[in-house]
């Protein structure tokens, strides 16, 4: 197998009761790239995120992270990803510092090593100077950031996020971006979104969903507008919402 | 066992952390030592006149002490649930167990995790009740045996409260929800005992059913391995349940 292949998921699928949300979803990352999952609301990006993060047990399919099986060994595999949800998973009771030493040792790391970690994290996030505070009375923005610090703490190969950038202020938009273009250097990133312009200005590659099933994949270099192809693929897929918006 | 731990320490810490748990145990301490000194000048001004003279006579062990254990555990029927709802309910509610789950740790060790960091705060109740008893060294000799029994018996109750809370916690997203059913739980289970002991109606399997029944012979000073092993098979029981349940949050989603 080749090594710098980091997450391998093959025919993927998950029911909800009887409504299928993801149908026969394939990914591949690979190391030094960032992986948009872009698709409308309800697409089914979500639960893929979760089912590659293992919070979810897909119905059907297989994923390989690092080359080890995430549902034969999760507790293995769960050591290469970081993963940060939607709704950022943090103790709204616990300090910043308190919040990432936990994180830290939920990952098994020794105390010395945990506190080396989150210190590059808080570096990494610009989180020093609200470190002692309590995450419950921080903005939204910043409880984002601790999301983050949480998901990158542990050095993973793989790097989930869930929408990344909601709530956030445009300054600091720019600074997660640049944060997730640094981090795509030397680990693999997927990044769920619905604003285009954000998978054009961070990925390398991007995913079209609709409905659960993959309607595009590939580089971002080979299309010219992202824009356009969205739209093409959306509306080929749903014709009555294509004539009610005057495209054909 | 390292992980178990450290989800148990920073669990007991995290109910400090807030005011609930300084809260509880403020409360639960000030209507104990109300019981705690009515049941005293009780004894001292009308029961111990009248038994002074009996050979064998109850001592103050037994009058004073087991009804302040019985008091506690009937008090916790009502609080275990508040603090129970938490652990599992009220993390899915603030999605906060994604954490948990994504994390590399497997699901005994979240679970066993939050039921040992109940179990720390259980222990600090208990041992700050056992104070009060304690305070009568000053002016008398205590029957060591039954103040054992007591504390142990109270402790395997609010753990067995626990385990059966935990379970709850883990059915529903909502705390509420979690609450309201633990205590419709301990109640029905304290229903049986009553129920049980009923003229006509009466059965022997509704006692042994019942956790209060297992409780109140520690009361007495009785320590009989059946009712340690009722105990442990209950939180077992309630821990396997829990676990099972957890790990099939994952298909079910």
């Amino acid at each position: 197998m080749d090594n710098n292949i980091l997450i391998e998921a093959t025919a993927l699928s998950r029911f909800y009761g009887g409504l299928l949300v993801v149908d026969s979803f394939d990914l591949t990352l690979k190391k030094g790239e960032v992986l948009g999952l872009l698709g409308p609301n309800g697409a089914g990006k979500s639960t893929t995120m979760q089912m590659l993060a293992g919070n979810l047990a897909p119905g059907t399919g297989e994923i390989q992270i690092n080359g080890i099986d995430l549902l034969d060994e999760p507790r293995r595999a769960k050591c290469h990803i970081g993963y940060l949800p939607e709704q950022p998973p943090v103790y709204r009771d616990l300090t910043v510092n308190e919040y990432l030493l936990y994180c830290a040792g939920l990952h098994g790391m020794s105390r010395g090593h945990a506190e080396e970690a989150v210190g590059r994290a808080k570096q990494r996030c610009n989180l020093m100077e609200v470190d002692r505070r309590l995450i419950g009375n921080l903005s939204k923005g910043f409880q984002q950031r601790v999301g983050i610090a949480q998901a990158i703490l542990h050095q993973p190969d793989v790097i989930i996020l869930d929408e990344p950038t909601v709530g956030l202020d445009p300054i600091q938009i720019r600074e997660i971006r640049a944060l997730i273009r640094e981090l795509g250097e030397e680990h693999g990133v997927i990044l769920s979104t619905h604003i285009l312009p954000e998978v054009q200005a961070v990925c390398d590659r991007v995913q079209i969903l609709n409905r659960g099933r993959t309607v595009f994949a590939g580089n971002l270099s080979e299309i010219d507008s992202l824009e356009k192809t969205f739209f093409k693929l959306i509306y080929q897929d749903d014709p009555a919402l294509a004539e009610q918006e005057g495209v054909e | 066992m390292s992980i178990i731990m450290l989800i148990a320490r920073t669990e007991f810490r995290r109910m400090f952390s807030s005011p609930l748990a300084w809260s509880l145990l403020a409360l639960l301490q000030f209507i104990l030592a109300w019981v705690f000194l009515l049941g005293l000048s009780e004894y001292l001004t009308r029961i111990q006149p009248q038994v002074a003279t009996l050979e064998n006579a109850p001592g103050i062990s037994d009058l004073v002490v087991s009804s302040l254990y019985l008091w506690a555990g009937l008090l916790m029927l009502a609080i275990m649930p508040v603090l129970t709802m938490r652990l599992l309910a009220e993390e899915r509610m603030n999605q906060t167990l994604v954490l948990l789950k994504t994390a590399p740790v497997s699901v005994t060790q979240i679970v066993l995790g939050k039921y040992l960091g109940l179990l720390f705060l259980v222990l600090v109740m208990v041992l700050m009740l056992t104070l009060m008893p304690l305070s009568l060294m000053l002016g008398t000799s205590l029957d060591w045996g039954k103040l054992a029994a007591a504390v142990l018996g109270l402790f395997l109750l609010l753990a067995s409260f626990a385990a059966a809370g935990l379970f709850l916690s883990s059915l529903t997203r909502q705390p509420i929800i979690a609450a309201i059913s633990t205590f419709g739980l301990l109640i029905f289970l304290m229903v049986l005992y009553v129920s049980g002991n009923s003229q006509g109606a009466g059965s022997e399997l509704f006692i042994y059913l019942s956790h209060f029944g297992h409780f109140l012979s520690f009361l007495e000073g009785v320590f009989d391995s059946s009712d340690l092993i009722y105990y442990l098979l209950f939180i077992v029981g309630f821990l396997l349940l829990t676990i099972r349940k957890l790990d099939n949050d994952r298909l079910r989603g």
